[in-house]
């Protein structure tokens, strides 16, 4: 018999039949009497000042209920404190193509993108940035005023004396690596849908209900009380099923600002759903970075120095950008035990959409960069690469050069796990020709120990309640968004209190009815969300706990709760019984013997029927039932709820430099991969045929989950690896739909094999830990370290396109570089679309190549 | 543009509807019947999250006009479930961890009841190569086949063989 008897068994999510059905909702199935269809106006240029907006030929369309501008909104807002940068709608200029201009409410799509073309405006183009390195010298037409040089933020951290330890080190590397921009490109487009009631008392509009595609409702909440200048009392954010965040939905996007703004000038509900296109304008993804990194190690292969230049290309606004450029140099502490860390950190800002938050923030590509360099040095002092990282573990409980307490550290297990179910000892460096094996390492956190606006509160609160017939409901603020929160949660409790699966209901992430969760970002939920659970469960259980102690005349502590049953705990272990010598059945063996009796002692409580008819008049019982648990408690304390918090330990949040704030966590995930690929040396394909992926979870509350998470961060990281790239011409996105950007499909995705390593965490909710994002960062370097095993050519930039890679193959062979596109229009190679998308469809971006045989000139004022 | 009248059978069931000509069958499923199911993931038919029967023949319902589908039995995933209660497939995408956030799973249950419908017991590669024609962000499929595993072990168990 294990410990538990809900967590660690695979368990379906609760919410999983209403996915299967097509009866769970999303926000754009929604819909209300009367509803307007909102439809934006984005900007053609990538840096424009607004000249003139002439709405009046839009406003006059039959079916156009209402436009809305900057100025119908003008507080700005933003997701960090510090980068309260944006506006609803633009009011002075666009900083990139897609910034968001004017939106149309109308009675359906057609009329309102009808009105669309209406709209006439007039801009002055700017000069504009592109190239983040190139950004960084800019003298005049800032994209911020306020920002010089067009750096957004920039950090520089010295733990130790790098300089010197380098100067020492007995090997040092030292290479640039870039990583494209990925995205999101979360299945669900986004979507809200926003209305306003009219008040009783004033007559006029008055509370806000807004549903959303978010993964964090309450900062939605936050912002727009920011925007339109109302108390958060009276606005109510509800997530409905979120089909796909990855970090794209973890702030707050244009739209849902967008959407209240127009509802209340449209005085009628207003839902407004991105097209594909549009979602990659959005964007908020992973930035292109540039990494110069140089490491040293003594002749052993320990690591003793690590020194960074990062560079990241992060659109027209701050967004999550500066917690990104922290987060980059921080998480470079945490995985191995470096004593020298130096890092310089510059957040850039380019007219183009704009980066944020995205799986793994700000430690994917620099961990690429740092593992396929610790492949290098392994090289050169010629140690096997699982040992070179085996000789770098941290000695946990310990608190990192930068900072960070580390806690539990499952990354040896996860280490030796995947070299033995890869055959890493036998088969490494002796596949055939073309075939190589990887390993690379990665962590995360789990949840950052300081929420983005710094206070002392709890991240979370969590409030159950249980019914007379022993019901439990669970009010939690935790987002799911398809990782499985809601069924995390319902695990808790029933584990917790005792009962079966099927008695707690969840009601999650609505701010009317739910305590304040700070969102599903940063892996903090499981973390942080299940502590809570668990206290509120805890504290709800004393009340039953007493009540059951009198029923049975035993003492508290002899209680066991379990399979909806409260039993005696010696019993259960199967000790002779003190009081009684009657053989009793454990909790457990009771469950099984088919229906549970309802029976209850029942006093002065009128109850649900059948209850009621089945009271019997008993003395002191040897075991209850939950119903009869519950009874007895409301018997004795009158109401039976319980309300736990979590907030992260003061010890756990981290050092007091600048910028210390980003990089701690309660606790870190650990990861370990091995990559199996081959690489057609002709073509410069690669392919992934297997990746072995052990995962320090600290536990697998829901094993199929924990597994789910740690296949889907493998083959996201995959994605990035060898396909998926957002491509740019003059800020103008060459690839914004699912065709051309190229996520990979069943057919190119290699076999997963998931391996669970439960290092049971001592603060983590019965030991658990984050399992959604740390795997990510392992794979692209286990590739990149494949790659170099299969053909011996290092990639320095992914993803690992067929052209770099036989670029690379050539260039070892001193042959000459084969450039497909020479000659060719670079706007329009065989794999994109030939017109970037709408905007270059209607005719309207930028200036095309002068090569290129579509190409027009566009038309004046920007609109027809 | 001027509505017309159309009849559509959708699920077993005929519906009249007033809609314009240039209607897609994805918009009358969701907006006119209500049908939500059937979701909407790409401008350029790539995601297959769209995905109905029609004639039991996967189609993408964001690419076909709904007046082109008169007289033609169109599936919807609400028209998976049977008696009231999940068809095998989708206890099992539900047991096994195909589905995640869902969105993409209403496209890959009418893709996997045509699979099957064809081909009752196909191999990996079959599977690999039938779903190709959706995509999913979050599972890197892996479950999927698990799950596809399992219901055609529960529907082979369901049917005793002769």
């Amino acid at each position: 018999m294990s410990d538990f008897s809900i967590i660690g068994k695979p368990t379906a999510m609760v919410d999983a039949a209403g996915k299967t059905t097509g009866a769970g909702k999303y926000t754009d199935d929604l819909s209300l009497p009367g509803m307007l269809v909102g439809k934006i106006l984005h900007s053609p240029y990538p840096h424009a000042r607004i000249q003139r907006i002439d709405t009046s030929r839009a406003e006059q369309l039959d079916g156009v209920v209402a436009v809305v501008i900057g100025k119908d909104a003008p507080t700005p807002y933003g997701i960090l404190p510090v980068g309260h940068d944006e506006h609803a709608l633009v009011t002075d200029k666009v900083r990139y193509v897609g910034d968001n201009v004017a939106c149309v409410a109308a009675v359906d799509e057609a009329t309102a993108d009808k009105a669309l073309e209406l709209i006439d405006v007039e801009y002055e183009v700017l000069p504009a940035y592109f190239d983040p390195e190139d950004s960084m010298k800019a003298q005049s037409d800032f994209i911020h005023d306020n920002k010089p040089q067009n750096i957004e933020k920039d950090y520089h951290h010295v733990f130790g004396d790098t300089e010197k330890a380098l100067a020492e080190a007995a090997c040092v590397a030292e290479a640039r690596f870039i990583a494209n921009e990925v995205t999101h490109a979360a299945m669900e487009p986004h979507s809200t849908l926003a209305a306003f009631e009219i008040d009783s008392h004033t007559g006029k509009p008055g509370r806000l209900t807004v549903w959303s595609s978010t993964q964090v409702p309450y900062y939605l909440q936050h912002k727009l009380s920011l925007v339109l200048e109302m108390p958060m009392a009276q606005i109510r954010v509800i997530k409905p099923l979120v089909g796909g965040g990855f970090g794209g939905k973890s702030e707050v996007i244009p739209l849902e600002i967008i959407a209240a703004v127009a509802a209340r000038k449209a005085q009628a509900p207003v839902k407004i759903t991105y097209t594909r296109e549009e979602v990659f304008w959005a964007h908020r993804g992973r930035p292109r970075t540039i990494i110069d990194l140089k490491t040293g190690a003594d002749k052993d292969g320990h690591i003793t120095a690590v020194k960074a230049r990062v560079v990241q290309d992060g659109g027209g606004y701050c967004s999550y950008g500066v917690v990104t450029i922290l987060y980059s140099g921080a998480l470079l502490g945490a995985l191995y035990d470096i004593p020298n860390i130096q890092y310089d950190g510059y957040r850039v800002l380019t007219n183009k959409p704009v980066c944020g938050a995205m799986r793994g923030h700000g430690t994917v590509n620099v961990r690429f960069a740092f593992e396929s360099q610790l492949d290098e040095l392994a090289l050169k002092l010629k140690i096997d690469p699982a040992e070179i990282r085996r000789r770098n573990l941290l000695k946990p409980p310990c608190v990192t050069i930068n900072g960070l307490r580390v806690q539990s550290y499952g990354l040896p297990e996860c280490i030796d796990k995947v070299v033995e179910r890869s055959g890493w000892r036998e088969r490494k460096g002796k596949l055939p020709k073309g075939c190589g094996l990887g390993i690379a390492c990665s962590h995360y956190v789990s949840g950052a120990a300081n929420s983005i606006i710094r206070s002392d509160m709890p991240h979370s609160t969590v409030n159950i309640k249980i019914d007379r017939d022993g019901g439990v409901v669970v009010y939690t603020g935790a987002s799911d968004i398809g990782q499985g929160s809601d069924t995390m949660v319902a695990q808790i409790a029933s584990e917790v209190l005792g009962c079966s699966l099927g008695r707690v209901k969840v009601i999650a992430a609505d701010t009317d009815l739910t305590p304040i969760d700070i969102g599903s970002y940063s892996s903090r939920v499981t973390f942080m969300n299940g502590n809570a659970t668990l206290r509120a469960a805890q504290e709800v259980k004393k009340l039953l706990i007493a009540a059951a102690a009198k029923k049975m005349n035993c003492a508290a502590e002899d209680l066991v709760f379990r399979d909806d049953r409260v039993g005696k705990k010696h019993v259960a272990a199967g000790d002779s019984p003190a009081q009684d010598g009657r053989g009793r059945p454990s909790p457990h063996e009771l469950s099984t013997d088919g229906q549970a009796s309802v029976s209850g002692r029942v006093e002065g409580q009128i109850l649900r029927g059948s209850l009621q008819q089945k009271r019997k008049d008993e003395g002191p019982k040897d075991a209850m039932t939950f119903e009869e648990a519950v009874v007895a408690a409301i018997d004795f304390h009158g109401a039976l709820t319980g309300t736990g918090s979590y907030a992260p330990p003061q010890e756990a949040r981290g050092g007091k430099h600048k910028g210390a704030g980003v990089g701690p966590s309660p606790a870190y995930s650990y990861s370990a991969q091995v990559a199996e690929v081959s690489v057609d040396e002709d073509t410069g394909e690669v392919t992934v045929h297997k990746v072995w992926a052990a995962h320090d979870c600290g536990r697998a509350l829901n094993p199929v989950s924990v597994e789910g998470q740690i296949i889907g961060s493998v083959w996201m990281g995959m994605g990035q690896a060898l396909t998926e790239e957002m491509v740019w011409k003059d800020g103008m996105l060459m690839n914004p739909g699912l065709l051309e950007y190229r996520s990979p499909s069943s057919v190119e995705s290699p076999e997963v094999e998931p391996i669970i390593v439960e290092s049971v965490d001592p603060e983590g909710p019965f030991g658990a830990k984050e399992c959604s994002e740390g795997s990510l960062a392992a794979t692209i370097p286990a590739i990149s370290n494949a790659i170099y095993d299969a053909v011996g050519v290092r990639l320095h930039e992914s993803p690992f396109t067929p052209e770099r890679v036989l670029a690379a193959l050539r260039a070892k062979k001193a042959e000459k570089k084969i450039d497909l596109t020479e000659g060719v229009d670079p706007t329009a190679p065989t794999r994109f679309r030939e017109h970037g998308g709408s905007l270059w469809f209607r005719g309207k971006g930028p200036a095309r190549h002068p090569l290129d045989p579509a190409r027009r000139e566009a038309p004046a004022g920007g609109d027809d | 543009m001027k509505k017309e009248l159309i009849e559509l059978n959708v699920n077993g069931r005929t519906h009249e509807l007033a809609i314009e000509p240039s209607k897609l069958l994805l918009d009358a499923l969701r907006q006119d019947l209500q049908l939500t199911g059937s979701k909407r993931g790409c401008d350029d038919s790539s995601c297959g999250a769209c995905t109905v029967l029609v004639d039991g023949i996967p189609m993408l319902s964001c690419t076909m006009l709904a007046a082109s589908c008169e007289g033609q039995e169109i599936t919807t995933v609400e028209g998976v479930s049977e008696h009231g209660s999940l068809a095998a497939i989708q206890k099992a995408y539900g047991d096994w961890g195909g589905a995640q956030c869902g969105y993409c799973t209403p496209g890959f249950m009418m893709t996997v009841k045509h699979l099957l419908a064809v081909n009752a017991n196909p191999t990996e590669e079959e599977v690999r190569s039938a779903l190709s024609s959706n995509l999913c962000r979050c599972t890197g499929y892996s479950q999927m086949y698990q799950a596809i595993k399992a219901a055609i072990e529960a529907e082979q168990k369901a049917v005793p063989s002769t």
